[in-house]
């Protein structure tokens, strides 16, 4: 049976980048028959008032459409934790839960539920990791996340993405808010060799408010790649979206957003934000918004912008006497910080910061190395 | 005592020749107003004595203390001892100021441990409110406010020569009463075991002169200084204008409707 199950899973037919879905994607590089499918080595670390929530059971699923591959293969093969928030609790301290992934030709599935019942509140952070020692193993990460907030329930979700350098990650996040309820969707991504993620938060009922946030910084030849939706299936629903990322050296992104309102979501508003720093004359990111409306009672924007440090920033923290190396670390932190700000768990944004300045400096001492003397 | 020489200095950007051969010469303690029409090339002489990208010299040397300016890098000018305040301070989105001041002090080898209460005190002397101190450099805030921010990093830093490009410009008579008395007070005072700060005023009017006490005035027209003189100077050219000195043709660039509009 478990035969089955692998020939299975090499066997499912992968998209290809000639897919609008897939342009500019690396999933023409990847090889399932390099990856046999594993159980996901997964930590729990949840305040006490809420280890109850995290039951033990076959997961619903919340969105019935499987929007990919990637999503059907997480439904066969997946890794389940449920957290179940009564209606009217409130859970002050964030659940974290921590995916350790190590083993070359490994493929783990986690699958994250989140489901929040009327009026309750809660704070997720999922954390994918490489396990000790595993820095360099070549892993397949396939990992699907739900969330559902019943009425006026608040859900916040924070993933934060630092695999080993030659593990791929290609996941879906799906998050349906009900009447009045508010959602964040925030991701933080390092790691990885290509990290894909296809984020979705579709508002169904009437008052409903999403955000996305998210901070991708990629080096070397990382590559970084977002696929948002915002989908208005409802009356007087607003969504609002900022996705800031830096690549350097040789290290790609790409971010495709859509914002779509539905014929009947009138009085919505609707923005979208994605801004790209290139901090190497190697590095490429892309940047594409789309917007797909149905009704003429919307307040809608995107913005989208692609480009080096500014350079009046830059001469104005050098006229004070700032180092360059210094003045152009705290540009990128100060650009990243508006991302920063916004994350749930306030007590990890001091570490991002140090993760992120460090990332700098190894890419400015690669570009350093490149130049020959 | 430091001096900062600027010889025979030819600069252009891109194609076109801005500044056509200047000479001038300022030391500690001493306040130098240069003053000229839209066009005359004020801002480019700052940006250029500064480093600022996007310039290219032709000729000519800058020095302070006989070191050559123009071989520096920006920001080891900075360090050297020029400080530039900006006509337009640069917003920089989070980014705090009491961090750019924390790593500019550190590259000077100077202490940062007490820059707290240096900033506590150097912003309320300048009228700059405090919960300013750690927000984004120059991110929201009014026209006096940037120029308050410049004046108090302008303390903090304490550099030998300071160059005041419009610091007049989109202030009300407020914040430049404060600014100015601040760099008036700086040109006079030894403090700290620092001399007194040697300044290049660049300006279009005569209003910042009126609390800042120049030495010298100088005249600067189309890339060269026209006339020299005492205090006197200013104020024959609030009288005549521009047009009454050799060589002075009203110049229509396209910055000019900006300049007014923040200068009335």
């Amino acid at each position: 049976m478990r035969l089955a199950a692998v020939e299975r899973f090499a066997a499912a037919p992968l998209p290809t980048p000639s897919e609008e879905i897939w342009r500019y994607s690396r999933i023409d590089r990847l090889d399932l028959d390099a990856f046999a499918p594993a159980a996901c080595v997964t930590e729990i670390d949840a305040p006490r008032e809420a280890a109850s929530l995290i039951v033990d059971t076959e997961p619903e699923l919340f969105a019935d459409e499987t929007p990919d591959v990637f999503a059907e293969l997480n439904r066969a093969f997946m890794s389940p934790v449920v957290i179940r928030v009564p209606a009217g609790k409130i859970v002050a301290d964030p659940i974290v839960v921590t995916h350790h992934i190590a083993g070359d030709g490994v493929a783990v599935f986690p699958r994250l539920v989140i489901d929040a019942g009327a009026d309750s509140e809660v704070t997720v952070v999922e954390r994918f990791v490489a396990g000790d020692g595993a820095d360099d193993d070549r892993a397949l990460v396939v990992p699907v996340l739900q969330v559902h907030a019943a009425q006026a329930a608040r859900v916040k979700y924070l993933a934060i993405n630092e695999v080993g350098i030659n593990t791929w990650q290609i996941g879906n996040q799906q998050a349906v808010g009900e009447r009045d309820s508010s959602t964040l969707l925030a991701t933080v991504t390092l790691g990885g060799d290509y990290v894909r993620a296809r984020t979705e938060a579709r508002l169904s009922g009437k008052g409903g408010s999403t955000k996305q946030v998210a901070l991708y910084f990629a080096g070397g030849t990382q590559m970084h790649d977002f696929r948002t939706i915002q989908d208005h299936d409802a009356p007087n629903t607003s969504s609002d979206l900022l996705f800031k990322g830096a690549v350097q050296d040789h290290a790609a992104s790409v971010y495709t957003g859509l914002i779509r309102i539905r014929k009947h979501a009138n009085g919505t508003t609707a923005f979208q934000t994605n801004r790209n720093l290139t901090l190497s004359e190697g590095a490429w990111a892309e940047s594409v918004p789309n917007l797909d409306i149905e009704t003429n009672d919307v307040k809608c924007s995107h913005a989208s912008t692609v480009g080096p440090i500014d350079e009046e920033q830059r001469f104005y923290l050098e006229s004070r006497g700032v180092r360059p190396e210094v003045a152009e670390r705290l540009v990128v932190l100060g650009f990243f910080e508006e991302v920063i700000s916004q994350l749930p768990a306030g007590s990890i944004a001091d570490d991002l910061r140090v993760r992120v300045s460090n990332k700098l400096d190894l890419g400015s001492a690669a570009s350093r190395q490149a130049v020959p003397a | 005592m430091s001096t900062l020489e600027i010889r025979r200095l030819r600069a252009a950007v891109g194609d076109k020749e801005i500044l056509k051969g200047i000479d001038l010469t300022v030391s500690s303690g001493e306040v130098h107003a240069v003053m000229g029409p839209n066009g005359a090339g004020k801002s480019t002489l700052s940006g250029v004595v500064m480093g600022k990208p996007g310039y290219t010299v032709l000729e000519g040397t800058v020095t302070l203390d006989g070191v050559d300016v123009l071989a520096m890098a920006a920001w080891e000018r900075a360090v050297a001892g020029l400080h530039l305040v900006m006509q337009y301070p640069t917003e920089v989105p989070g980014v705090m100021l009491d961090d750019v001041l924390t790593e500019a002090l550190a590259s000077r080898g100077r202490p940062t441990d007490d820059l707290d209460a240096i900033l506590r005190a150097e912003a309320e002397r300048i009228g700059f409110d405090e919960r300013f101190l750690h927000r984004p450099l120059n991110v929201d805030l009014s026209g006096g406010e940037k120029k308050r921010n410049e004046t108090l990093q302008l303390a903090v830093l304490a550099p030998k020569i300071a160059i005041l490009d419009e610091l007049d410009s989109g202030l009300d008579i407020d914040a430049l009463r404060d600014c100015a008395r601040r760099v008036e007070a700086m040109s006079n005072e030894s403090a700290a075991g620092h001399e007194p700060l040697g300044v290049l005023a660049i300006t279009h009017y005569n209003r910042l002169l009126h609390e800042l006490k120049p030495d010298r005035v100088h005249i600067l027209a189309q890339g060269r200084i026209v006339t020299s003189g005492g205090p006197e100077l200013a104020a024959q050219l609030e009288t005549d204008g521009y047009a009454a000195f050799a060589g002075v043709e009203p110049e229509a660039e396209s910055s000019s409707a900006l300049d007014d509009l923040f200068s009335f």
